[in-house]
């Protein structure tokens, strides 16, 4: 019964422990650019790096927040079916897009330089690639989520000021725009995307 | 002519008026939140195809070819041409009223020129005098309160607005002392050809230093055309407000709406 009791008390301490520490978002974006610089640093195929980064962002990026902040103003105006398919491609879309943007680097050093909360949804950390002989010191800020802060998700990379999300978001209105606000041409286009 | 050069200057009154009433200058640059009218796309996008053509058949290559050369001669053009921009840099820093940064960057100029040897080397940064951030006209017109008006790519030298291309003309028209120098007179010292070899030169260690992020984003893109156009706008907008952040130039309320938490 003593026996019983100890373990129960260890799993509760536990659980209460895991539930209650908040990660700061700085630490947070730390771990990733690590465990991400680890993998491309790895003697392995850029596929295989690829698919070990998607893993990685499947936990760390909000890309559903993402895919509907690229939809802009078009997300109030898509019924359920459209919103349904087009997280499903967008998911695809941007597990594809971003693993083939970043396994062309290798060995690339980050190094977190601080934080700020700008509200108690949304902290930015600030961070730099490390310049090299090839190319030179960039500045990378990282918008976290922080809703949950047990659970920071990133929503967006901006590089030297210029933020992906707004990018992408400029440029699925454009794809839309073109075909007289049909969001269906934006679902089209990125599926060819896919499937390339 | 006349009349493409009428509606630019329609264009850019009307984007101004639109904002008026606002009362400061970053709350200036959050409310345009990235909507910048494309007047003439059907036109922008057959030059912007045009200047892609030309990028990868003769820039891209003389790019590669730049490459080859040993980083401090790399170093040195890229420091030179940059010195060279304090020209326009500095009457824009007074402009804006910005006395005391045109007075480090005419003390850096000044120290780059001599002792850097025509600003080959970079003396002035060991001296305190970094953090060089160039300005021109059209920034200046952006401090002031003017919006950007349609949104243009223009033959060779690629994305502008209505306001970067009518204040592009404030430097043809002798606020440029280098090009004062080198095209509008005979100064037998400098020619024509030192200026567009410059201006030719910028624009190929520009595209040197970012040949393989504009491959990554052309390659990653589903509309190459509005990523450049919302890449370019986000950038003057950054430096028409001297900001370092993002959130300082941009509205987030689109990020606030959505919850998936």
């Amino acid at each position: 019964m003593k026996f019983l009791k100890s373990i129960f008390f260890i799993v509760l301490v536990s659980i209460t422990l895991n539930s209650s520490v908040a990660k700061e978002p700085s630490e947070f974006i730390s771990e990733i650019t690590d465990t991400a610089s680890d993998i491309l640093k790895q003697n392995i195929s850029i596929e295989e790096k690829a698919e070990k980064l998607i893993i990685i962002a499947e936990e760390t990026v909000d890309i559903d927040g993402i895919g509907l902040y690229s939809l802009g103003k078009h997300r109030k105006v898509i019924n359920k079916e459209q919103l349904i398919k087009y997280k499903s491609i967008f998911r695809k879309y941007f597990l594809k897009s971003f693993s083939s943007r970043l396994s062309q680097y290798s060995d690339p050093k980050i190094n977190v330089l601080s934080q700020n909360v700008i509200n108690e949804k949304y902290t930015i950390v600030s961070s730099i690639l490390v310049e090299t002989s090839e190319r030179p010191e960039i500045k990378i800020d990282w918008r976290v989520y922080t809703k949950n802060p047990e659970n920071p998700l990133i929503r967006d990379l901006i590089i030297e000021g210029l933020s992906l999300a707004r990018t992408q978001k400029e440029e699925f209105n454009s794809v839309i725009q073109g075909a007289n606000g049909d969001v269906n041409a934006l679902f089209k286009n990125l599926e060819n995307f896919n499937s390339k | 002519m006349y009349r493409i050069f009428k509606i630019l200057i329609i264009s850019l009154f009307l984007s101004t008026s639109s904002f008026a009433g606002s009362d400061g200058e970053n709350e200036l640059s959050k409310n345009q939140n990235g909507q910048v009218v494309d007047c003439f796309e059907t036109i922008n996008r057959g030059v912007f195809a045009f200047n892609e053509g030309l990028r990868k058949i003769v820039f891209e290559p003389l790019a590669k070819g730049y490459l080859y050369l040993p980083s401090p001669v790399r170093t040195g053009t890229s420091n030179l041409l940059n010195n060279l921009t304090n020209v326009v840099t500095i009457p824009n820093n007074l402009l804006q009223g910005d006395f005391k940064l045109a007075a480090k960057n005419t003390a850096r100029f000044t120290v780059n020129t001599t002792i850097g040897i025509l600003g080959i080397f970079d003396p002035a940064s060991k001296l305190g005098l970094n953090d060089y951030d160039r300005e021109d006209y059209g920034q200046t017109l952006g401090r002031w309160g003017f919006g950007e008006g349609c949104y243009l790519v223009l033959p060779v030298l690629g994305p502008s607005t209505a306001r970067d291309t009518i204040a592009s003309v404030a430097s043809f028209s002798g606020g440029d002392a280098w090009y004062n120098i080198t095209v509008r007179n005979d100064t037998h010292h400098v020619s024509d050809f030192d200026y567009y070899l410059s201006r030719g030169t910028r624009g190929v260690d520009f595209l040197a230093k970012n040949l393989g992020a504009l491959d990554n984003l052309e390659e990653n893109s589903i509309d190459f055309y509005a990523s450049v156009k919302s890449l370019y706008l986000q950038e003057r907008r950054k430096q028409i407000a001297n900001a370092d952040e993002i959130t300082e130039t941009f509205d987030d309320s689109d990020w606030e709406e959505i919850e998936t938490q």
